[in-house]
């Protein structure tokens, strides 16, 4: 049952072969037993859980099914989700529950799933190892001593270790892909504004997407058919027609090579100095995999990506640095317990209930935007962005996806990385142009590199090139065992 | 590029964030290598470029202006930090 | 020494939405605290803008209303700063990219003093944009804490801001005034001062002449226009002798206290000087499409200065009456029904008598026109009836008079009260043949040349007429009469 996808799940629950309430119990008794050495979750509550699963139990009953109803799903603490703690990672949220419902949550609670629980994640989402979590770093199910990556690191591990069937997502800046990618796992982050961004709490509002994390690109795409979709309560979400994300993949494939036509393109930018050894080896041997499905490969260029990192904590910042304006004790959150007068009360209330990361990346956007700086930092920043876009679009003139390690090694050890920021920020140096251009970007496994930890593969698609993402992703998944492989002892 | 306690001090007073002698000099270190990594950024020729705020070049969507929301002070106030009378207290506003 | 006084106005006019700017909470003014705080106006983690069709088209319509270029492409951008009545720590702005550009309004300016002449100015208007009102600070009993109530959070406003071309509190309020004036004319606003739906801030400096422009000092917050006269009046001074006594003018936000008649800093909006603005990235681009301003543009009414030019060129009036018939929409409104019940050519008369008794009436009743209790189906029945000869001018104040107290249309008031004129030239001539008869030493005297004497006889005329005779008719027929 915790190998099976989610359409198996889906079928198993309306035949009735097993109950939602069993199914969300099994996951609950795992959850109980492994999560205190993993610690991917921040906040369960099993009564809650089994209420949503009794009522799925019901829909089934009914006849009123979907492809989702019954089965226990995990979400990342940075969707509101009415009546659930929702923490965001951080102090400042500890005792937030939240009044109401992200349009992420209200469609799978339409969809008639079981939330498990709220995932863990580094402190509003400004991490890529999970360690800046105020509730604790996550520990990666492959290896304890490791990262699971950030910031969906809770989602990524849940997810890994089989303490769910699959989880939600963000990605700002990698925060998807690196830790699918860290677990073993897929993730995929969609073309921006696909996902509604309502009751999801902002890191930086231009460049957050949601999406899911599961065990194949199968699940993915069945999840894509309840996130994705116009909400008119986001201003940046768009107005597209529904779409089947899982239609490619269904896509019956009479004999010969299934991906023959495909073009991918390699850039050169992506398998240079930085790269560990032995992720590019088993990206390579991804490639080869792809040649034998029938895709050709052409090298490319991304010119302008390796100004990411910096265009990218520029800009990032500065949209947080204003989006967490609002945590200032007044209306919900922490509240420092001493304080003399008003300036005083912001000031300690924020200090105490933001953690080193978040202030450290306020500290930042502020100075950007501060008077004098804004022309020479976040107006540059922005100029560059274009650029960054524009050598994708230069890219698909060549080819339909490209592909490349999503992160330049496997997981680190806890701690490793904790007193250098700049390193952790490097550690984002293949996925951040995605979310900078606003493309979709996926993470699937692809082997194992040194230490017998996972690798992943970044597929990088055109704007809303979901569909075809996922079947590119889906034949290697036909065609190898990776992404079936489970960390040992869970 | 090196940033002065000054600046940092600034920024801290701006964003609101309380901060001792110890924590401006960690901040000041830290901040000042990031500022090397982004310094990278500034040598680009952009002359030219219009700057992308946005991934989509889409134009913003315009509501209907009828009430859609309900009060919902009492859940809204259930969580906060300190409410009388329907009303969030903060210490004092001075004009 | 003289000094030249320069005044900039900034006002913010909150629109006259049913909704929030960014969400579709009430707007409606006087509701218990925070109960049309709604997710958005509080700012909870999560929650996102999405703006209001009906703030927009407003906008556009005052930036028609002012000759103003607008923008089809503006920009929304978050100004920061932490206040508590300031949710998200940002209020959502337009900055470099208004959706209202270069405009004018031409004003009528009634100096205060002296025998200063009325005169005309253009006011150049800078922009106007967009934003989100704040919510409101209460410094009630709260054990020494201020409550904040977020109703008002997200109002949608439209900030005005004019060029420094004012240079007398005179001018200021004229300018205001007619702002005012323009916002209810064109549906935008309510008007509602009390309510703080329109709410000025004044820039003030001086500075010698020939000299360049002086440090200025911000008046926020007027929303009266004798606070305004009376705030810049001081302000004006206190810089002249803060000057003059060797001192410098520090730029400041200052606030008017109307029971000391003075101004003084703030104390708070330290960090006012770096507000971190940059496109809010929660929301895209605005663009307004030929076919918005084309809507915007059948939607507006006759605005008031085309309304002015044509009551002078189809009517003859003075400018004295267009401007105060066009001073609101609602007498624009009453005059125009007027004429069309009595006819253009009879348009002085309608004029005169919304400039005279019913404004003198409604000022007596501190009532503004939108409150006149009189409709303009009675006003015009009652000018009908002058018109006509019917009633004689003082028959009209009577019928007035009682339609403003009591209601009743002007032919019912003028059969219960007697009112009608005698118009027949066969009465009245029966009438003065009596009085010619009755006073034959007057009538020598007059004849021989004691002209004064005619009033005597209109006086007995009318008495012996109760008032009634026909007063043209009554003076040809003496005037006949007496000459032999």
């Amino acid at each position: 049952m915790l190998n099976s996808s989610l359409q198996q799940l889906g079928a198993a629950l309306r035949a009735k072969n097993i109950s939602s309430v069993e199914l969300t119990q099994l996951y609950l008794d795992r959850i109980a037993q492994h999560n205190p050495g993993l610690n991917a979750y921040i906040t369960l509550n099993p009564e809650m859980s089994l209420a949503q699963a009794r009522e799925a139990d019901a829909r089934i009953a009914a006849g009123k099914a979907g492809a989702l109803t019954g089965i226990p799903f995990a979400q990342k603490d940075i969707f509101c989700a009415k009546g659930w703690l929702t923490t965001c990672g951080s102090k400042m949220l500890h005792n937030f529950v939240s009044p109401y419902d992200a349009h992420v949550i209200s469609q799978f609670n339409d969809a008639g799933a079981v939330n498990l629980g709220k995932t863990n994640m580094d402190e509003f989402a400004m991490g890529s190892s999970n360690e800046t979590s105020y509730y604790g770093t996550v520990k990666n199910p492959w290896d304890t001593a490791r990262v699971p990556g950030g910031s969906s690191g809770g989602t990524a591990a849940a997810v890994a270790a089989r303490l769910c069937a699959a989880a939600t997502g963000t990605d700002t800046g990698g925060s998807i892909r690196q830790p699918a990618a860290l677990c073993g796992i897929s993730g995929l982050k969609p073309t921006y504004g696909v996902v509604s961004r309502y009751g999801m709490i902002a890191f930086a509002s231009s460049l957050d997407q949601a999406g899911p994390m599961a065990r194949s690109a199968e699940d993915l795409a069945l999840m894509m058919n309840v996130m994705a979709g116009f909400d008119e309560r986001d201003s940046t979400s768009l107005q597209r027609d529904k779409e089947d994300y899982a239609r490619e993949i269904n896509k019956s494939v009479s004999g010969g090579k299934p991906l023959t036509g495909l073009r991918i393109g390699l850039p050169k930018e992506f398998f240079a100095e930085g790269l560990d050894g032995d992720v590019a080896k088993a990206v390579e041997s991804a490639i080869a995999e792809y040649r034998k499905l029938g895709a050709s490969v052409v090298d490319i260029s991304l010119p302008n990506s390796r100004l990411s990192v910096p265009v990218y904590y520029v800009l990032a910042p500065a949209e947080a640095s204003s989006n967490l304006s609002r945590f200032d004790g007044v209306r919900y959150g922490y509240r420092a317990p001493e304080y003399s007068d008003l300036a005083d009360m912001y000031e300690k209330s924020r200090a105490q209930g933001f953690g080193a990361e978040v202030k450290r990346r306020i500290m930042i956007g502020t100075y950007v935007l501060s008077h004098g700086y804004y022309d020479a930092y976040y107006l540059q920043a922005q100029k560059i962005r274009r650029l960054i876009a524009q050598d994708f679009t230069e890219a698909y003139k060549q080819c339909d996806v490209i592909m490349g390690p999503t992160s330049p090694s496997t997981a680190f050890k806890l701690g490793e990385k904790g007193d250098d920021p700049v390193q952790m920020y490097l550690s984002d140096i293949y996925t951040i142009a995605v979310n900078l251009a606003g493309l979709p970007g996926m993470s699937i496994p692809c082997g194992f590199g040194a230490n017998n930890m996972p690798v992943g593969l970044q597929i990088i698609g055109n704007y809303f090139d979901e569909a075809r993402m996922l079947n590119v992703a889906h034949q290697y998944q036909l065609a190898t065992d990776w992404h079936s492989r489970a960390p040992q002892g869970l | 590029m090196s940033l002065t306690t000054a600046d940092v001090q600034k920024v801290a007073r701006l964003a609101r964030l309380a901060m001792n002698e110890t924590e401006i000099e960690a901040a000041r270190s830290q901040l000042s290598g990031i500022f090397d990594l982004i310094a990278e950024m500034q040598a680009v020729d952009t002359r030219g470029i219009a700057p992308m705020s946005h991934a989509q070049d889409v134009a913003q969507r315009l509501r209907e202006d009828k009430v859609t929301e309900a009060n919902q002070r009492e859940a809204f106030q259930a969580i906060a930090p300190q409410v009388e009378a329907g009303l969030y207290l903060v210490p004092q506003v001075i004009e | 020494m003289t000094w030249e006084i320069v005044i900039g106005l900034e006002v913010h006019t909150q629109l006259s939405t049913n909704t929030k700017i960014f969400s579709g909470a009430s707007t409606t003014y006087g509701a218990e605290p925070n109960t049309q705080a709604d997710a958005v106006s509080i700012a909870l983690p999560g929650v996102l803008p999405v703006l209001n069709k009906g703030a927009v088209e407003r906008a556009i319509k005052f930036g028609l209303a002012v000759g103003a270029h607008i923008a089809p492409r503006s920009v929304f951008a978050r100004k920061n700063y932490f206040y508590p009545d300031l949710p998200k720590g940002y209020q959502i702005s337009q900055f470099d990219l208004p959706v209202v550009g270069l405009g004018a309004l031409t004003i009528q300016v009634e100096p205060f003093s002296g025998n200063a002449k009325p005169y005309e100015k253009t006011v150049r208007i800078t922009r106007a944009h967009l934003e989100e009102d704040a919510g409101k600070s209460m410094h009630g009993d709260f054990h020494g804490m201020t409550g904040i109530d977020l109703n008002r959070a997200g109002t949608p406003l439209l900030e005005i801001v004019s060029e420094p071309d004012m240079c007398s509190a005179a001018e200021a309020v004229a300018y205001a005034k007619a702002l005012h004036s323009l916002v209810r004319w064109i549906g935008i606003c309510d008007g509602n001062m009390q309510e703080g739906s329109f709410r000025c801030d004044v820039n003030v400096s001086v500075r010698r002449p020939g000299e360049p422009l002086g440090t200025r000092r911000e008046i926020k917050n007027l929303n009266s226009f004798k606070f305004m006269q009376q705030a810049i009046d001081y302000e004006v001074q206190w810089q002249i002798d803060t000057i003059e006594n060797g001192g410098k003018i520090q730029q400041a936000t200052v606030l008017f206290n109307p029971d000391t008649g003075e101004t003084r800093a703030m104390r708070s909006k330290e960090d006012a000087h770096d507000y971190r603005y940059f496109p809010d990235p929660d929301l895209l681009p605005l663009e307004i499409t030929a076919a918005m301003l084309e809507q915007a543009r059948a939607s507006l009414p006759e605005l008031p200065h085309v309304k002015r030019a044509r009551y002078a060129n189809e009517f003859g009036l003075s400018a004295y009456d267009t401007n105060i018939l066009t001073s609101s929409l609602e007498m624009a409104g009453l005059f125009d029904s007027c004429v069309s019940a009595v006819g253009q050519s009879n348009a002085k008369l309608c004029a005169n008598w919304l400039t005279g008794e019913v404004s003198a009436q409604l000022n007596r009743d501190g009532l503004d026109m939108a409150q006149c209790p009189i409709s303009a189906q009675q006003l015009g029945g009652m000018l009908q009836r002058i018109a006509d000869n019917t009633i004689s001018n003082s028959g009209a104040k009577e019928v007035f008079r009682t339609m403003w107290a009591e209601g009743g249309d002007a032919d019912a008031i003028i059969e219960a009260k007697g009112l009608k004129q005698v118009s027949d030239s066969g009465a009245i001539e029966a009438l003065v043949d009596e009085i010619i008869a009755a006073n034959a030493d007057k009538v020598a005297e007059y004849r021989s040349g004691k002209d004064k004497l005619f009033g005597f006889f209109v006086g007995l005329a009318m008495k012996a007429s109760k008032g009634k005779a026909n007063p043209a008719q009554l003076n040809d027929i003496l005037k006949k009469k007496l000459a032999g």
